[in-house]
C-alpha cells in the first residue's frame, strides 16, 4: 500500500516538476480548504482576499504568546498601514473546541480591526505547513503567497511592514 | 546485468526509494528552470527535534543508553487545482524522553489524495476530522502530546443544498506505525438554517443545527466477559447568534462501551457542553458549562495513554503558558466531571484613567472542575448518576487575571495573577497526595532599546506548601529582529524541603530565524512535568542536556 502510494505520488511530481519547469512566473495561490469564521459559519479560504491589494494571513491561537504580542503590534501600527498600502490583515486562529468560544470575545476584548478566522480541524493549518503559530504569510495583490515567516520577536512587524509596502508597489519582497 | 536487475528491484522495495527519486526529479527541474519552490505546486514543511542528553541524578533524569535523541517529520503536499495529495515521513531514533517507545523506527505514516468536484470532496488516506466540537468524534494530529488519531480509509463530504453540509468517514485509527484494530464509521449532518432558506438569508439570527452519528466495531476476544463488538455514539447540536450574542450547545450519548479506562462496565455515557459569549468591540464574555460521565470512546476498547481516542473531551480550563504556572495542568476526566468557566475580557482605551497614554488589557478567568454524583449499584452498570447533582470532590480550580499595559512607545509590561488547587490523586491517578494549592504572580516586561532590538524579561513566584514548595523563576531574552534572539533563565526550588534538592534548573536558548525557518539551541535541564493541550497530556521526564530543534515550511 505505501508502495503504491509512493508511487503515485513519484508520478505525480514528475508530470508537475516538468509543467513547472515551463511555467516558472505561476506563484502558489491560496489552497481552498472549509474554516469558519468566528460566528460559526463556514467559509472557503479560496474566498480570502483583498480586492486587489496585499493581505496578510497570520495564523495565532489565544494560548499563544508571542502570536498576541505580534497581533498587538500590528494593530498598534495597523491604522498606518492601511493608509499607505490598503493592507488587511486576515488572523486564522488554531484554537481547537477547547478554546475557540474564546476567539472572538478575545479579539474583540483587545479591540483589534482585523478579518477573523477559526480552523479548528487545522485544515488550512495542514494546507499551508505551519508547524506552530505565528506563522505570518503575506499575499500578492494577484493572491499568490509570496513570503513568509514564522516566529515573533519585538520589531518583527517593522520589517513585515517592509515587505508590504515593495509587494504592494510590485516589487518582490525583497524590494528588488 | 542480473546483479544489476536485483539491485533495482530491491531499491524500489525500499519504500523510500522512490520518494528519494522524487525530490530528486523535482529539484533538478525546478532548479533548471530557476523556479523557487513556492512557484510550483508542491509546498511542505520540515521539524526535527533532537536532545543529547547528560546523566543528572540530582533531578532523576533517567538513563539514555543511546546518549541522543530525536523526533523529525516531514510534510509534502502536492495541489493543483482541485486535486491534492500529501504524505509525512516521521523519525523518531530513538524517541525523545517522555515520548512512547512504541514509536521507535521511521516509516510513512501520513498519505493522502483528495479531490473536489462540484459539491462533492473524497479524500482517500488518512483523515483528520471533527464533528461538531468533537465530543463523539475527533481524529487529530498533537505532535508535542504524541498524539495522532487520523482515521485511515474513506471520506467523503458533500453539499446537497446551499447551507446543508454532510460529511461520512470509514476507517481504521492510527497507532504508533501501525492502525488500530476496530473500524470507526462515522456520519454527520450540519443544517446552517439562513443559507438555506432564503426568508432566512438576512435574518440577524443565524441558527446552525447538527447531528452526528459514530459507530465501531471491535471483535470480542474476551473468554470471560460478552463484550459489545459494535458500539455507537450519537450527538445533536445548536448554534445560535444574535450580534454580539453567540451560544453553542451539544449534547452526546454512547451506548455501553466496557473498557480498559471506565474499568468494564456495562454503562452507558453522555456528555453535555454549553458555551455562551457575549462581545462588543473593547469586551468580551464567555461562560461554558460541562457534564461528563463515563465518555471516554476509543476505536480499542483496551487502548489506554493517548492511544486511539475517536472523541475529544475538551477541559473547560484555562491552558497556561508561563511557565511556573503551567507545573499542574488539568486533564479532563473523562469518567466523569462537571465544570464551570467564565472568562472577561476588556481593553480600556488610550486616555481614560485605567487605560492610561496607550490603552490597557484586563483578562480575568475562573473555572473549576468538579465531581460528578455516583451511586454505586454493585451490578455490570457500576453505578448510577443523577444528571444535575455534582459530586463532592472538586478536581481543579483556578483563578487568574492578565493586566497587560502599554507603558511608553518603549515599554510594555504585562502582570497576571494564577491561583490554582490541583488534585493530584484524580488528576494524576494516584494515591495519598491530596491537593496542591498554589500561587503564582508573574511580572514581564518588554523594553524596545531601538529599531528591532528588544529585552524581554519575566519574573515568576510560586507559592506552596506542598509537593516540592517554592519556586521563584528570572528569564531575560534578548532579540534582534527578525533574525536572532538569546535567552537564558534559572527556575530554582529553593524552597523544596530536602536540601539538596533545592535546585537551579538554569537553561539558555539561541534561536535563529530566517523567513519561515528556525532553528535553535539550548542547553539545561528540563524539570519532571506534565505537559498538556487541550486536557489531554503527557508525561516529561527530567532531562539534562543539549537540544537542537529546527522547523521549515516552504
Amino acid at each position: 500500500m505505501k508502495k503504491t502510494f509512493s508511487l503515485i505520488f513519484l508520478a505525480i511530481v514528475l508530470i508537475s516538476s516538468n509543467a513547472f519547469a515551463t511555467a516558472p512566473e505561476e506563484s502558489r495561490p491560496v489552497p481552498e480548504v472549509s474554516i469558519k469564521t468566528i460566528k460559526g459559519e463556514n467559509f472557503k479560504t479560496s474566498a480570502l482576499n483583498n480586492e486587489g491589494k496585499v493581505m496578510i494571513i497570520d495564523f495565532w491561537a489565544t494560548w499563544c504568546k508571542p502570536c498576541i504580542e505580534e497581533l498587538n503590534a500590528i494593530h498598534e501600527n495597523y491604522m498606518e498601514w492601511q493608509k499607505e498600502t490598503g493592507v488587511k490583515l486576515v488572523t486564522i486562529s488554531l484554537d481547537d473546541a477547547r478554546t475557540m468560544q474564546r476567539v472572538a470575545p478575545f479579539v474583540n476584548g483587545r479591540g483589534w480591526n482585523f478579518e477573523n478566522y477559526i480552523d479548528p480541524n487545522g485544515d488550512f493549518r495542514r494546507a499551508m505547513n505551519v508547524n506552530m503559530p505565528p506563522h505570518t504569510f503575506v499575499v500578492d495583490p494577484k493572491g499568490n503567497i509570496v513570503w513568509q515567516h514564522v516566529g515573533f520577536a519585538e520589531g518583527n512587524e517593522e520589517e513585515l511592514f517592509q515587505v508590504i509596502k515593495n509587494v504592494s508597489q510590485g516589487k518582490t519582497p525583497e524590494g528588488k | 546485468m542480473m546483479v544489476l536487475e536485483n539491485r533495482i528491484a530491491g531499491m524500489w522495495k525500499n519504500r523510500y526509494f522512490p520518494l528519494t527519486l522524487s525530490f530528486l526529479i523535482f529539484f533538478l527541474n525546478s532548479s533548471h528552470a530557476q523556479t523557487s519552490i513556492l512557484n510550483s505546486g508542491i509546498h511542505g514543511n520540515f521539524q526535527f527535534d533532537g536532545q543529547l542528553y547528560r546523566p543528572d541524578s540530582l533531578i532523576g533524569s533517567p538513563d539514555v543508553p543511546e546518549d541522543f535523541l530525536n523526533n523529525g517529520y516531514a510534510n509534502l503536499i502536492y495541489e493543483k487545482e482541485n486535486f491534492a495529495a500529501g504524505i509525512r515521513y516521521e523519525n523518531y531514533l530513538n524517541p525523545l524522553l517522555g515520548f512512547d517507545r512504541r514509536f521507535k523506527g521511521t516509516g510513512i505514516t501520513y498519505r493522502f489524495f483528495t479531490y473536489k468536484k462540484d459539491n462533492l470532496q473524497v479524500t482517500i488516506g488518512n483523515n483528520y476530522e471533527q464533528f461538531g466540537s468533537g465530543l463523539v468524534l475527533r481524529a487529530y494530529e498533537e505532535r508535542s502530546l504524541g498524539l495522532d488519531n487520523a482515521i485511515d480509509g474513506i471520506k467523503v463530504k458533500f453539499q446537497p443544498l446551499p447551507g446543508v453540509y454532510l460529511k461520512g468517514i470509514v476507517g481504521r485509527q492510527r497507532d504508533f506505525f501501525s492502525l488500530g484494530e476496530g473500524i470507526v464509521r462515522a456520519i454527520d449532518g450540519e443544517w446552517n438554517l439562513n443559507e438555506s432558506i432564503k426568508a432566512m438569508n438576512e435574518a440577524k439570527t443565524k441558527w446552525t443545527i447538527g447531528g452526528s452519528f459514530v459507530s465501531k466495531y471491535q471483535e470480542d476476544q474476551d473468554p470471560v466477559f460478552i463484550l459489545p463488538k459494535n458500539v455507537a455514539a450519537g450527538a445533536a447540536r445548536i448554534n445560535i447568534i444574535n450580534g454580539g450574542f453567540n451560544f453553542y450547545g451539544e449534547y452526546a450519548y454512547k451506548v455501553n462501551d466496557p473498557g480498559m479506562v471506565n474499568n468494564y462496565i456495562y454503562k452507558t455515557g453522555e456528555a453535555l457542553l454549553l458555551q455562551g459569549t457575549y462581545t462588543v468591540k473593547g469586551f468580551g464574555l464567555t461562560l461554558g458549562a460541562k457534564r461528563i460521565d463515563n465518555m471516554n470512546f476509543r476505536s480499542d476498547r483496551t487502548a489506554t495513554g493517548n492511544q486511539l481516542f475517536v472523541n475529544y473531551l475538551p477541559a473547560l480550563t484555562k491552558n497556561h503558558t508561563n511557565m511556573l504556572a503551567a507545573f499542574y495542568p488539568y486533564a479532563t476526566q473523562p469518567n466523569g466531571e462537571m465544570a464551570l468557566q467564565a472568562e472577561v475580557f476588556f481593553n480600556s482605551k488610550a486616555g481614560t484613567w485605567l487605560g492610561g497614554k496607550f490603552g490597557t488589557d484586563f483578562t480575568i478567568n475562573y473555572s473549576r472542575a468538579q465531581a460528578i454524583k455516583k451511586v454505586s449499584t454493585n451490578d455490570d452498570f457500576g453505578y448510577s448518576s443523577p444528571f444535575f447533582e455534582v459530586g463532592d470532590e472538586i478536581f481543579f480550580e483556578d483563578f487568574n487575571f492578565e493586566i497587560n499595559k502599554k507603558i511608553s512607545k518603549k515599554v510594555r509590561a504585562i502582570l497576571s495573577y494564577v491561583y490554582i488547587n490541583y488534585n493530584r490523586d484524580v488528576i494524576e491517578g494516584r494515591d495519598g497526595f491530596g491537593h496542591i494549592y498554589y500561587h503564582v504572580p508573574m511580572l514581564e516586561v518588554i523594553y524596545k532599546i531601538k529599531t528591532g532590538k528588544a529585552i524581554r524579561t519575566e519574573l515568576q513566584h510560586l507559592f506552596t506548601d506542598q509537593d516540592q514548595r517554592n519556586w521563584a523563576m528570572a528569564l531575560v531574552e534578548f532579540t534582534i529582529a527578525p533574525k536572532w534572539s538569546f535567552a537564558i533563565f534559572d527556575m530554582y526550588n529553593y524552597g523544596n524541603k530536602t536540601p539538596e534538592k533545592q535546585i537551579h534548573y538554569f537553561n539558555t536558548n539561541i534561536g535563529y530565524t530566517f523567513n519561515s525557518s528556525r532553528i535553535s539551541v539550548a542547553y539545561g535541564r528540563q524539570r519532571a512535568g506534565i505537559l498538556c493541550v487541550g486536557g489531554v497530556c503527557r508525561n516529561v521526564p527530567a532531562a539534562n542536556g543539549l537540544s537542537l530543534s529546527i522547523t521549515s515550511s516552504f
